[in-house]
């Protein structure tokens, strides 16, 4: 499998470079935003990023409003929400609101690059979905 | 807390005296009101009864006793009438009269005599020998010669016997002379004597001078008031009869009495009797009446007492109830509070705590790499990143208690079965195999799932269950865990015989972060968390303790409506 591509999303400036430094480790493609605003202007321009692990409290725009956000606007990059705010009800908001999945801080790396990788495959085989019946589309209208 | 204590024992012992008095004032006075009217119109009614049967007695014997000597009188002038006046003064024919007035009316009569205008005896009839006994100096025979007839007084005369004397006075041959007859003492004397009632109520007949008519009994001493005292100082009333009331100065006693005029103002009858005996039954009736009201005012004073007092009782326990369940709602304040403090610390907390984890973690990530692996302290860096990484986890379950205490933790209700709880939690716990320690579980088998959170109830049990097994330490114990229904909640008991909680901490140990265990063993917040979910539940949690014989921990969780 081609390495995952993510951006990472928190205001803690020293977690996501760490953290981008051991997922580089791991062979994971990470890109950094240190704001819910700042996170969708990087997706506007990346949007062949598979996976965003995202904080759920955040000045300003937080987590779960992003995820509304990056829902509406037909983007089919999966988002992990981390927080350090270990409430199921927050887990279980940004589940309905369309997450792949949750964590809570402190979290093991190894689970957040397990859950990636979940997730990076979802997305790409949903990609592939979409490729296929668009190329099926092509594939109609020219033999019509 | 003493001081507040007696304070209000004195505010209501004061409260109850006050109420008792003010609902005494308000009943009694229109009962005794009521009463006195009653008994005031009793006591006149009964008064006037009295005075009325006793004037009509002393009209009646006061008629008899005028009747009596008014026909007596009529016998001699009848006598007079019927015969020759010199036939009178022939001793056989006398006694022939005498004879026949005795066979007619018994003893009354004693003799007869016919007296000259000069006194002098003429003729006799009778068991005495008065022939010509001269009677010229004789009160009573200056006093008839001025009248056509007369009536003596009673006085002892030549038979020094009592007796009293009826003359009628005629004129035979230009001189007067007089039909004498001596009228049996005692025959008159039971006109009035017959007049008894009770003890002490008796008749007597005075002259105006004041002397006695009628023969006294030994045990009744009449009042020494004279005829004009009595008329005096009486009311007068219907029929002639005067009314009053006096105080014998011999000894003192109210005696009322009632007299009447005989003999044409000659004499008076007088009944007298002690006041008493003559209103025993008003007095008798007043005192039954006055026993009846106290009884009564003293069962009302009780019975107020004892409601007042009851009364008070149930107040006090309102005011118990009602200060326990301020201090309960400003503990569940105080929890929240703290929970809220806790939640917003918690989240502070694990940011930087997944930051040091992180690097930690990126320090591991290095030290994988070759040109690490040959560093002299490779190992004790990798053990000091262990740590790093197991107290990062540690911290992690410490902000997880703190937010599960503000419930921020899956609080999922659902229909659970306690027993079922139970089990699980005792599995737990003797997996941990706690040396010396065994878990006994006593459940009561009808007790229907309850409306809660599973891991909440298992929490509970949890840390009750470690804080026993703390309790009871390496000597070894015991921890029976029974569940039993009652009416309104589920019971759920948790007892160790284990070191026991002092009395002085017992009030304290729901409070968070109030621990009594070593540093780093406990974080003071297990039994407040278990409070606080008891609490939220609807359900009561109590705890008894006693040093060196173990603790008891009731939990109850209300049961479902049905």
């Amino acid at each position: 499998m081609i390495a995952p591509f993510i951006l990472l999303v928190d205001d803690e400036v020293t977690f996501v470079k760490t953290m981008a430094k051991r997922m580089a480790e791991r062979n994971i493609e990470t890109i950094m935003a240190f704001s819910a605003e700042e996170g969708l202007e990087k997706l506007k321009t990346n949007q062949n990023l598979d996976v965003i692990v995202l904080d759920v409290k955040m000045p300003g725009m937080d987590g779960l409003e992003m995820l509304k956000k990056i829902k509406t606007g037909f983007f089919r990059t999966e988002v992990i929400l981390l927080t350090g705010h270990a409430t199921i009800e927050s887990g279980i908001d940004g589940m309905k609101l369309g997450a792949f999945d949750f964590l809570t801080k402190p979290c093991d790396i190894e689970e957040l690059v397990s859950k990636v990788e979940e997730a990076t495959k979802k997305k790409r085989a949903h990609d592939e979905k979409i490729k296929d019946a668009e190329s099926k589309k092509i594939l109609s209208k020219y033999e019509s | 807390m003493a001081q507040d204590r007696i304070t209000n024992k004195l505010h209501s012992r004061k409260f109850t005296r006050n109420m008792v008095l003010i609902v005494i004032l308000v009943s009694f006075i229109p009962m005794l009101l009521v009463s006195g009217m009653v008994l005031h119109q009793f006591s006149n009614s009964y008064n006037e009864k009295l005075y009325a049967h006793l004037k009509e007695m002393i009209h009646r014997h006061a008629q008899d006793i005028d009747s009596f000597l008014n026909e007596r009188l009529h016998n001699l002038q009848f006598m007079l009438d019927s015969c020759d006046n010199v036939d009178l003064f022939n001793e056989s024919v006398l006694q022939e009269k005498l004879f026949q007035l005795q066979q007619k009316y018994g003893d009354v009569f004693e003799d007869l005599g016919i007296i000259n205008e000069k006194g002098v005896q003429e003729s006799y009839a009778g068991r005495l020998k008065l022939e010509n006994a001269q009677y010229s100096k004789a009160k009573w025979f200056e006093d008839a010669l001025k009248k056509p007839f007369y009536i003596s007084d009673v006085f002892l005369g030549l038979r020094s016997k009592p007796h009293f004397i009826i003359s009628v006075k005629r004129v035979y041959q230009g001189k007067y002379f007089m039909l004498r007859s001596t009228i049996n003492f005692e025959a008159f004397n039971f006109l009035a004597e017959n007049l008894r009632i009770g003890n002490t109520g008796f008749a007597f007949i005075l002259n105006r001078e004041g002397n006695f008519q009628t023969k006294l009994h030994d045990d009744m001493l009449p009042s020494k008031k004279s005829y004009m005292d009595f008329i005096s100082a009486g009311k007068k009333a219907k029929h002639g009869i005067y009314i009053g009331e006096l105080t014998d100065d011999s000894d003192g006693k109210h005696i009322i009495y009632l007299a009447a005029l005989l003999k044409n103002n000659d004499w008076i009858l007088v009944y007298q009797q002690e006041k008493k005996e003559a209103f025993s039954d008003l007095i008798r009736t007043q005192i039954i009446a006055g026993v009846i009201l106290f009884i009564g005012a003293l069962l009302i004073v009780i019975m107020l007492s004892f409601l007042f007092h009851q009364i008070i009782k149930h107040l006090s326990e309102a005011d118990r109830e009602k200060e326990m369940m301020n201090r309960q709602i400003i503990e569940t304040g105080k929890l929240a509070s703290v929970g809220r403090l806790a939640a917003g610390t918690a989240h502070e907390i694990n940011n930087p705590v997944a930051i040091m984890v992180q690097e930690a973690g990126w320090i591991e990530d290095l030290l994988k790499k070759e040109e690490f692996q040959e560093g002299e302290n490779l190992q004790e860096i990798e053990r000091a990143l262990k740590q790093i990484n197991t107290q990062g986890k540690r911290c992690k379950e410490i902000t997880h208690k703190l937010l599960s205490f503000a419930r921020k933790t899956d609080t999922q209700i659902q229909s659970v079965q306690v027993n079922k709880i139970v089990e699980e939690v005792v599995g737990i716990s003797d997996k941990k195999s706690y040396t010396g320690i065994t878990i006994n579980s006593y459940k009561d088998q009808t007790i229907p799932p309850i409306a809660g959170s599973q891991t909440e109830i298992q929490q509970i049990l949890l840390n009750l269950i470690n804080n026993a097994i703390d309790a009871i330490g390496k000597k070894g114990g015991k921890i029976d865990i029974t569940t039993r229904l009652e009416e309104r909640f589920v019971l759920i008991v948790v007892e160790d015989d284990g070191s026991g909680i002092p009395q002085a901490n017992q009030d304290r140990i729901f409070d968070p972060f109030f621990t009594t265990k070593a540093v780093g063993k406990g974080n003071g917040l297990g039994l407040s968390i278990c409070f606080g979910i008891v609490k939220r539940m609807g359900g009561e949690i109590d705890v008894h303790s006693t040093i060196d014989i173990g603790t008891r921990f009731d939990i109850r969780l209300p049961r479902n409506k049905t």
